[in-house]
């Protein structure tokens, strides 16, 4: 042991400085069993259904039928009933799909690059921001795929052999949302799958022990034959970081790629080499809006405080502030480039941004996404959950506006004042974007009702008694 | 190789559109929409003001956003004249073309599909002059191939004063106004 200690004794410099013990934070709360945190995760499937639920349930699925009457209409019709006419031919279909594919950000970016940092408070919040994210790419995927005017054509833009002399134009920014969008929707589901497998085989244990022979079948059945052996474990953890080694990229490329929608046109106010970074900060802060949105309610409904504790919503308002603050900074410096680029048309569009005919959403747009997260600056706000609640609400709806602010303003004012025009939107785009809330909440809802809302064995890992310590600090 | 360009003479054109309802007739343009217009412009401070009367259109462009950004390749370069044409069988009507477009020259026909002028392709195909030209009264119009020097075209870029739209956009615009 002298020999030991004497290999490991700290440097003479720290005995001298005398640093401050940090104590690492506590993320399962009042020091719970491994048993405590199965029987609390899996009861909340295993329960009643709560008479709450059904209510959102069928709330939810009366909203959602609005998006599916309105694309009913628009397919039966023609896209000629949504309010676009020239100049403004992209307005809330693709302000929509850009604002749900900036949602699903938080997800992967959780699961993913969080994983690979080795943030460990990213486990009570990962399964749920997982779905959120292939959610919000659902709802996201219908936007692209209406907005076309001729959806039976839609198939044209993947590069399948066919006799129509198809060849897809891979300049085309939109050719590589396809790629981007649909890469990222895979891989999404494939980790949020590979992550919930033994989960599935302790719902599909816990069952068969009460009898229920068709919930077991059924878990068991997507639970691929888990036995968790040493070998499963460890085929399951090289997945695991094989998986978060792929997706760490298409956190950063798909929102980038989306940005390429307008980076690469010549429309002032769109032509610009920033909006990449500041697209993917944007989703990165309408990621996290959401993911409190839903799981502060969750949290408080399901009495889940011992496993989403003040220190996650602190670090959820934390990652908060710093993107809202980038997003912040890329506005200011979307200005800045205008007046430093002397271009006449680029400075008028912003300009007009902030002074036009629009200057409604800008406005609503710098309060909720700049002002909005500088309020998580104060320790009170952060401690306060419904405050923060409120606030994520603020970013959500902050985050819609900058995108209608960005393709709609640039758009109605573009190069020539002569085809100038102010855009409205009907009631069946209203209709059909109000309706994919009804949408994603529907699939939200059979989530947390069917499937562990939290990687058990993830919260199980950073227990005090899963710490081969056990809270002794000795090398 | 050809090279079809416009030229229009403002200090002729009387903004009469019937440029526009020529167009409407021959291409069955459908109703609410059109495939060119006439726009004015004043230019100058008072009292040296002066008004350009323009009929405006697609504009060919030599370098088009709309080309480079169709995922399906339905807007191409047609071979004849480098004209800027639109494949109605493949277009999905995504719109991308029409928010590229810096002229605002494309609409969304009726039946989904990106619409726009074609500089009558048909006609000059059995070597006629695009129907606004044809029936231009006061002959401010002019349609031919900028790569032959003797065309009238070029003889009237060669002589006068003239401007495109948006040169600072960068797309290479193909129809030239005289001034």
């Amino acid at each position: 042991m002298g020999h030991l200690d004497e290999t490991f004794a700290a440097p003479a410099i720290l005995q001298e400085v005398k640093p401050a013990v940090l104590p690492r934070a506590v993320l399962v709360q009042n020091n719970r069993s491994f048993g405590w945190i199965t029987d609390k995760v899996c009861s909340l499937i295993e329960g009643k259904t709560p008479a709450w639920w059904w209510v959102c349930f069928g709330v939810a699925c009366f909203v959602a039928s609005f998006t599916v009457a309105g694309i009913t209409y628009l397919v039966s019709t023609g896209v000629g009933v949504w309010g676009h006419a020239n100049p403004v031919n992209w307005a809330w279909d693709i302000v929509n799909f850009v604002f749900w594919i900036g949602i699903g950000h938080a997800g992967t970016l959780i699961s993913a690059i969080l994983c690979l940092l080795r943030q460990k408070w990213r486990t009570s919040i990962n399964r749920a921001a997982e779905a959120m994210t292939i959610f919000a790419v659902v709802c996201a995927g219908i936007f692209p795929v209406f907005h076309v005017g001729r959806v039976w054509f839609a198939w044209y833009l993947f590069p399948i052999p066919n006799s129509n002399v198809i060849w897809q134009n891979f300049r085309s920014p939109l050719e590589w949302d396809v790629f981007a969008v649909s890469t990222y929707g895979t891989v999404s589901v494939l980790f949020w799958y590979v992550g919930l497998i033994p989960d599935l085989a302790v719902l599909r244990d816990r069952f068969y022990g009460a009898g229920n022979k068709l919930r077991s079948f059924l878990y068991g059945l997507f639970a691929l034959g888990w036995r968790g052996s040493n070998r499963h474990w460890s085929n399951y953890e090289m997945a695991y970081l094989i998986l978060a080694g792929i997706s760490t990229p298409l956190v950063l490329s798909v929102h980038t790629i989306v940005s390429f929608d307008f980076a690469v046109s010549l429309l002032p106010g769109w032509h610009t080499t920033i909006f990449p970074p500041y697209f993917v900060a944007g989703a990165i802060f309408s990621g996290f809006g959401m993911v409190m949105t839903l799981m502060l309610p969750l949290r408080a409904i399901y009495h889940l405080e011992d496993l989403i504790t003040q220190y996650h919503i602190d670090c959820m308002c934390k990652i908060t502030l710093a993107t809202g603050t980038i997003v912040g900074y890329a506005y200011a410096m979307e200005f800045f480039i205008a007046w430093y680029g002397a271009n006449p048309n680029e400075g008028f569009a912003f300009i007009n941004r902030a002074f036009g005919h629009y200057a409604w959403a800008y406005w609503i747009m710098i309060t909720c996404n700049v002002i909005t997260p500088q309020f998580f600056w104060f320790r009170k706000v952060r401690e306060n959950t419904t405050l923060v609640w409120v606030l994520s609400i603020f970013v959500n709806v902050g985050m819609w506006f900058e995108r209608f602010v960005i393709i709609v303003t640039s758009l109605a004012r573009d190069f020539l004042p002569s085809s100038w025009g102010y855009y409205s939107p009907s009631i069946v785009e209203i209709f059909t974007f109000f309706g994919t809330f009804g949408v994603f909440s529907v699939l939200f809802l059979l989530f947390i009702r069917f499937l562990p809302i939290m990687p058990m064995a993830e919260l199980k890992a950073v227990t005090a008694q899963a710490d081969p310590h056990a809270g002794h600090d000795h090398h | 190789m050809s090279r079809y360009i416009m030229v229009i003479d403002t200090k002729r054109c009387v903004g009469c559109m019937d440029c526009v309802v020529a167009c409407k007739t021959e291409n069955h343009v459908p109703e609410g929409f059109t495939r060119d217009w006439i726009t004015e412009t004043v230019h100058g401070r008072f009292p040296t003001t002066n008004l350009e009367i323009r009929t405006e259109r697609c504009n060919h462009c030599a370098n088009p956003p709309c080309v480079h950004c169709c995922p399906t390749g339905a807007s191409h370069v047609h071979a004849r004249g480098g004209v800027v044409l639109v494949t109605p069988e493949k277009c999905i009507g995504c719109k991308a073309c029409l928010a590229a477009c810096p002229y605002d020259a494309r609409f969304v026909h009726p039946k989904g599909y990106a619409d726009k002028c074609t500089f009558c392709i048909h006609r000059v195909e059995n070597g006629l002059d695009p129907a606004c030209v044809s029936v231009c009264p006061t002959r401010c119009m002019h349609f031919g191939d900028a790569d032959d020097p003797q065309s009238g075209v070029s003889r009237l870029l060669a002589a006068r004063p003239h401007h495109p739209l948006l040169p600072e956009a960068g797309t290479q615009p193909r129809i030239y106004y005289l001034t």
